[in-house]
């Protein structure tokens, strides 16, 4: 495990989500309400549908497709059709600067 | 014994199974599919990965055991024994029910011209296949249809470099489920990327290598694919005397005219809160009046009342729809990043929404639409053509008011 910088936590809305890729895989890295900074894969476990691109509502990420949900502080799939967990990272800002610990 | 048996296993029927369980409904539950395939997802068979036309399950056969669901493909029904409470199989096979549901979806309009035996149809994966397979043999295709069927075709297969035509009868392509606004930007890119288009004309001749048009045109087409829309699968309905129409009619809590049966997806024609039945041929509504029947059916008493809404992805393109856009509506724009949306007003009220652009880009605000939509606000027209304005704050401010 490494941790890479991925953005700053101003290229995020807050709320929101933007998708980060790196060696060749999509993560997706939110941020939430309250600012923290959460860090999952990028895919839907449904269909290969880009997570960042859904809808971002308290804790919880929408696939844009199926409508299928995540809570992305622990990667739980909550609603169908979504029924395997994403996998998380962890995420931390410093200085402003986000950066995930990736495989 | 009894229990519950479901006619169709397609997304509808898939659903309805699992949900009946969700409910804790535990009485044997028998799914009846008239493919050989395990359930399967209809949205990707438009798009191919790698070359090969996409199957993706719906469920595995573990979990349909694993949840007590018995699985019966390849089958096909005969008949609706509606006062035995009763499915009678082409084989003579009896499967008693306490409550019936019909998800037995749709099938794709015949052609009726000379050598319409010639097209090929699109609704199953068996006939993707079969549509891909000729496809790599040929140079040509002609489609006949511009809906949304037959355009996702066009888009795939002129990524895999074929000469592609479509022929409509109406003026425009697209017109019955897109709004107008989208329907001709989505022509355009059609055209940029070479489809030929042949609108407001029919078909006088299917020949061997190609369509003989009413206007005397001849299209070259090495393969035809009919794409002119789909019809409810209605005959066991009819045959066993359910009310029927544009589908099998329903009540608002999708019962049939048989309380004992009810109906759900592609083939349901739903009765209206201001009259009348719609039927929807949509994957989430499908699934939504799957899970609202399969509630009902174990004793809830819901009305189904979800926001229609669609998607269509062709080229780099994604429209998505939520509501009917209807051309008395007040129309609002806004312009995005990457695409447009388009709101729709009814006396102020939003009661619709559509958003062209790349990918799933228009998604989020779609979705934040419909939620704007079910809590039935009347948002500043200024405020929606405002990309500065986040719909999220509206819908805020709407649920703070």
């Amino acid at each position: 495990m490494s941790w890479v910088s991925a953005c700053q936590l101003e290229d995020i809305e807050q709320e929101g989500a933007i998708r980060f890729d790196h060696s060749g895989r999509s993560y997706a890295i939110y941020r939430g309400p309250d600012d923290s900074v959460y860090c999952t894969a990028g895919l839907c476990t449904h269909e290969a549908v880009h997570l960042a691109d859904g809808l971002v509502m308290d804790f919880e990420v929408e696939c844009p497709k199926h409508s299928g949900a995540f809570d992305y502080r622990t990667g739980e799939a909550i609603r169908l059709p979504a029924c395997a967990n994403l996998k998380t990272y962890p995420a931390e800002v410093v200085d402003g600067e986000v950066r995930v610990a990736l495989d | 014994m009894g229990g519950f048996v479901i006619v169709g296993a397609g997304e509808a029927g898939t659903r309805a199974a699992f949900a009946l369980r969700e409910t804790g409904y535990d009485k044997p539950i028998k799914l009846i599919g008239a493919e050989t395939h395990l359930p399967y997802e209809r949205p990707p068979l438009s798009k191919p990965y790698n070359g090969a036309v996409a199957m993706k399950a719906i469920c595995s056969a573990e979990a349909l055991l694993n949840a007590g669901i018995t699985y019966l493909p390849a089958v096909e029904v005969a008949e609706l024994d509606v006062a035995g409470q009763a499915v009678i199989l082409s084989d003579g096979q009896s499967l008693a029910y306490d409550k019936l549901l019909l998800t037995t979806g749709g099938r794709p309009r015949k052609l009726s011209c000379p050598g319409a035996g010639r097209a090929l149809e699109f609704r199953t994966y068996d006939d993707a296949k079969i549509i891909l397979d000729s496809v790599n043999a040929s140079r040509s295709v002609a489609i006949i249809g511009g809906g949304l069927i037959g355009m996702e075709l066009a888009a795939m297969l002129r990524g895999k470099g074929l000469i592609v035509s479509i022929v409509e009868a109406a003026p425009k392509p697209l017109g019955r489920a897109v709004p107008s606004r989208f329907a001709a930007k989505m022509h355009t890119r059609h055209v940029d990327e070479g489809v030929n288009f042949h609108l407001g004309v029919g078909i006088s001749e299917i020949r061997d290598n190609t369509v003989l048009l009413t206007n005397g045109a001849e299209v070259p087409a090495d393969v035809v694919v009919a794409a002119v829309g789909v019809q409810p699968e209605i005959s066991l309905a009819e045959k066993a005397g359910l009310a029927t129409g544009n589908g099998v009619l329903t009540n608002p809590f999708l019962q049939t005219s048989d309380r004992h049966i009810f109906a759900a997806g592609d083939c349901a024609a739903v009765e209206q809160h201001g009259g009348g039945h719609v039927r929807f041929e949509s994957w989430r509504n499908a699934r939504s009046q799957a899970q609202t029947a399969a509630r009902n059916m174990a004793g809830a008493n819901e009305a189904f009342s979800a926001i229609p809404w669609f998607w269509t992805d062709q080229y780099d393109l994604g429209l998505q729809v939520a509501g009917l856009p209807q051309p008395h509506h007040q129309s609002v724009v806004r312009a995005l990043p990457t695409g447009e949306m388009e709101f729709y007003l009814d006396e102020g009220t939003l009661v619709a929404a559509a958003g062209l652009g790349i990918g799933n880009s228009v998604a989020k605000d779609i979705k934040l639409s419909e939620m704007l939509i079910a809590a039935a606000v009347s948002p500043d027209p200024a405020a929606l053509a405002d990309a500065g304005v986040n719909l999220k704050t509206l819908l805020k401010s709407a649920k703070a008011a």
